[in-house]
Parts: structure tokens; sequence; C-alpha cells
């Protein structure tokens, strides 16, 4: 029985927290849509995540492409198809690790910090007074988050698909000794605008996810520096687990086998 | 139509509870257009949390809360909004944007409500911090960068700026030296005498309650115990509210201490 009731009361608060989160989406999007606007806020929002995250995302993406260069000639000599190795890195690159690593970067650096303003705002009272200054806590500090989580990771993810690229060019080049020409040739042979563009859907919607998370746990946290400690670190996980399993279910939805 | 004698703000049986705790358990006040009510009380009995629930950002858990007249617990969104438009509020914990500079959270509600220009907000926020006694090179510094005294002037500016219809003051004068607390009493008469304000202020200042205060009510165990006029708190002829005026550790009001 006891088990039964444990089991029951897990449920119970998974569901609940699953509408809070369900509801919480709705407000927010609504707000996004909906004016006023506070485009200072959404050009701070911007920059915070579009320019700043710039040279984490490039390094990440740089080696990348460098490790995956070097890993598939070490793989494809066995069976003399080291000529496909442009080819996997490009792939790899727009379709799976560029959108996936620059979002899971993204998320330490950006969910975190955003749990943790709106989480100190939300303890420090910040946020009820924004309410008695007649603006909408949604409206001021989550939309404009979201908005510039879901614009910018689609560009910063552009820039690490270009940066990864060179980074097994360099590799393959300087280091394999292929002929640059053909190294480039081979890069365009087989990609399509298709890889680009799941690569690029999908960061939109893990940049509009870190930015959910870092928000809902922010907006919720109570109870001092630790409830905004704890905000943050769920923030970061949270948003690392989503975007794990949405990269799978869109994959699932552009590149079905049937 | 409001008739003259609809109360400005008019709470009744309004209880909220925290978990297991009753903090409100049936509150009955009443506050009239252009009055000035202080409210006194004990630490942790609630005032607060009185304040918050009539603003909507804590839901009461029954009663019935009126401001001009219109029913304010079930309240949509948009509504509610708009109601708020009314209010200011000086937080106890000041509650300052600490994203902002000093001057941009007092043009706060100009800039963001009522969309002035930021050149001539600034102006007025410039003016209103120097009625709280602070220079205008302070507006340009950080919150952080405060003393909490002064934090609590900044809040207290940024409550008035945009000069709302019902100011809630929660402990103004608390930090403050007492010269400067009775430059903040000042203030607070004349935000309810020129503007014609309605202002309920938290206070644990006796003397602040006696300056600022047409109508006092005491609160205790999270009701109501006694309301009055300024004049009549030292012939209330309530233990309770003689032991809380005086400060005296005997008397019905029961601390929960144990001897070390
Ligand atoms: N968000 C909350 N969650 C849980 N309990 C709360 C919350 N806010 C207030 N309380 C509890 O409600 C009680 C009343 O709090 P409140 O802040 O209204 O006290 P107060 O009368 O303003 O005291 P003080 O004069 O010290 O400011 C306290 O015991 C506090 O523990
Ligand atoms: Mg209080």
């Amino acid at each position: 029985m006891g088990f039964l009731a444990a089991t029951g009361r897990a449920f119970l608060v998974f569901l609940e927290a699953t509408g809070r989160l369900a509801l919480f989406t709705g407000s927010a999007v609504s707000h996004c849509v909906r004016p006023p606007f506070y485009p200072r806020q959404i050009l701070r929002q911007m920059i915070d995540i579009g320019y700043y995250s710039l040279p984490v995302v490039g390094l990440t993406a740089l080696f990348t492409g460098m490790v995956l260069a070097l890993q598939s000639y070490s793989g494809f000599s066995r069976f003399q198809a080291e000529g496909a190795i442009a080819t996997v890195v490009v792939l790899s690159i727009t379709r799976e690790l560029g959108p996936v690593l620059a979002g899971l970067m993204v998320a330490g650096r950006i969910g975190a910090a955003m749990a943790a303003e709106i989480g100190t705002m939300r303890v420090t009272e910040q946020i009820d007074a924004l309410s008695t200054l007649s603006t909408n806590p949604m409206k001021y500090l989550v939309a404009p988050r979201l908005l510039a989580g879901l614009t910018m990771l689609p560009l910063l993810v552009v820039v690490a698909d270009i940066i990864g690229v060179f980074g097994g060019f360099l590799v393959g080049v300087y280091r394999l000794d292929f002929n640059a020409s053909s190294y480039i040739s081979r890069t365009w042979e087989f990609l399509q605008p298709l890889d680009v563009i799941s690569g690029l859907v999908k960061a939109a919607v893990f940049g509009f996810l870190i930015a959910l998370m870092g928000c809902y746990h922010g907006y919720h946290s109570k109870g001092g520096a630790q409830g905004v400690g704890a905000a943050t670190t769920n923030a970061v996980v949270s948003a690392s687990i989503m975007i794990l399993v949405w990269n799978y279910l869109i994959t699932g939805m552009f590149f079905s086998t049937k | 139509m409001l008739s003259p004698a609809t109360p400005k703000i008019a709470l009744s049986g309004v209880t909220k509870r925290f978990g297991p705790k009753k903090v409100l358990n049936g509150i009955d006040l009443q506050v009239g257009k252009g009055e000035s009510l202080v409210v006194i009380g004990g630490s942790g009995t609630g005032k607060s949390v009185m304040l918050k629930c009539i603003l909507g950002l804590l839901q009461p858990d029954s009663g019935s809360i009126r401001v001009d007249g219109q029913e304010t617990t079930a309240l949509r969104p948009r509504e509610r909004e708009k109601m708020l438009h009314k209010f200011g509020m000086l937080f106890q914990g000041a509650a300052l944007f600490d994203s902002l500079t000093v001057w941009e959270n007092v043009a706060f509600g100009l800039m963001q409500g009522e969309h002035m220009p930021r050149a001539q907000a600034k102006e007025i926020a410039i003016a209103k911090l120097g009625a709280v006694g602070l220079t205008p090179d302070v507006g340009e510094l950080s919150p952080s960068e405060l003393s909490g005294g002064m934090q609590k002037r900044v809040g207290l500016a940024r409550a008035i700026a945009d000069e709302p219809e019902i100011i809630f003051f929660d402990e103004p004068t608390t930090g403050l030296d007492p010269i400067m607390a009775d430059v903040i009493n000042e203030l607070i008469v004349q935000c309810v005498k020129d503007l014609g304000a309605t202002a309920v202020t938290i206070t644990h200042d006796m003397a602040s309650a006696r300056k600022i205060a047409d109508r006092i009510a005491m609160i205790y165990q999270g009701q109501i115990i006694w309301t009055g006029h300024a004049s009549d708190i030292d012939q209330s002829g309530n233990p309770y509210v003689d032991q809380f005026v005086h400060g005296r550790a005997e008397g019905p009001i029961k601390m929960q201490i144990r001897a070390l």
C-alpha cells in the first residue's frame, strides 16, 4: 500500500509540474505575439545570447569538426573509404553536432544566467514590483528571452556549421594531406538544403527550450540564495535533456525512413 | 456609480494561509478616499501579506477585497493590470531593479506605464529623488551601490513617481536616521494632502504613525483587533494596543521566546 501511495503521489506531482509548465508556456507564447513589446529588452537578450556565445560555440564547433575528420579517417581507412571524410564531416555537423553541441553549450551559459537573474528578481520581490509599475513580468522578462532564444540560436548554428566544416577542412588538408579543392568539392557534393534546414529548425527549437527552461525555473524559484541555486541547476539539466529528446523527435520528423 | 461613501479599499473576511500556517484570519478593513491609514502590529503578523493580497500579488484563500467598489479577487489578468495602474508600492526590501540605474528605477512607471519620453521621465525622476533627499548624481549609480536607507528612499521615490491614486508604504522609515525619517513622514503627508492620494502605511515607528495617520489599525494574530482615530491611540482602552504603543514586554501579547 505504501508503495502504491508513494507512486501515486509522485505521479500527481509530475502531472502538476507538467500542467504548470504547459500553462507557463502558453501564457509566455501569447505574450510574445501581443503588444506592447519591449525592443530594448529583446535587443539586450539577443546580444547576450547571440554575440557573447560566439566564442564558446565557435571553439566547440572548430574542435568538433577537427576531431570528426581525424576519427573518420582512422576508421574509414580500414575499408579504403577515406574519400567520404568531407561528406561525413559536413553532414554530421549540419544535421546533428552543430545544433546539439551549440544548444548544450548555450544551455549551460544562457539557461543558467536566465534562471539566476529571474530567480533573484523573484526572491527579492522585483517581479512583484514590476506588476505594481504597470508592467507585466511575463511580457517584460520572459517574452524577450524566448524571442531572442528562438532567433539567435539558428544564427549561432549557421556560424557553428561554417566553423565546424572549416575545422574538418584544416585537418583534412594540413594533416591528412587531402587536396584542398577536391576536399571542398566533396563537401558540397552530397550536401542537400534539407540537411542544413533541419539543423536550423532544431536550433530554433533548442533556443526556445533553453530560454523557456531558464525563465520557468527562475520565475518559480523560492526561498533565497539556495532556491535560486536550485533553479539554476534545474534550468540547465532540464534544458539539456529536452534538447536531446527533441533532437531525436525532430530528426525523426525530417528523416523518417518510411 | 460610486457614491461618496464607497470606501477606496474594503476588505472583508480575508484569509490567507501558507501550508498549515494561518497568516490572515479574517481581515476586515476599510480605507476611505484620500485617507491615510497606518497599520501597526507585531513582526510576522501578516501586514506585508495583507498588502500583497490587496495588490493581487498573493491570492487570498477566501474573503472579498474591493477597490473602488470593484471586486478584485477574481479579476482577469487584463483587468488586474488596469487596476494595478492605480497603485504605487514601496516594498519592505525596496525591490529595486538591479539591472537598471537609480533614475531608471524611479522613472520606470513613467516610461513603461505611461510611455513618457526618456528625457522627460529622467527630469521627473531627478525631481522625485530630490524630494527624498538624494542628489542628481545618485541617479546615475546602480542600486547595489547604495546604502540600505538610500535604497529605501529610491523605492519611495519610485512608488510616488507616477502619482498613483493609492500608495502603499511598507515600513518607509525603517533603517533611516531620525531626521531623514521625519523628512519621509512629511513627504508621505504631502502626497496624501497635495495629490489627494489614499495611503496605507505599515510601520513599527509610533512617532511616524502619529505624524502620518488619519486612522490607525492594529493587526494581531491575523485579524484587525482595533481601528480608530490617530488621536485616540493613547486612549484606545485596548490592552493589546496599549502594550504595542508603549513597547512593553509584559502584557497580553506574549512573545514566543524562551530564556537563555
Ligand atoms: N511567500 C510566503 N511563503 C510562506 N510563508 C510566508 C510567505 N510570505 C509570508 N509568509 C509568512 O507569513 C507571515 C507574515 O508575514 P509578513 O511578511 O506579512 O509579516 P509582517 O507582518 O510584514 O512582519 P514584519 O513587520 O516583520 O515585516 C510570516 O510568518 C511569514 O513566515
Ligand atoms: Mg512586513
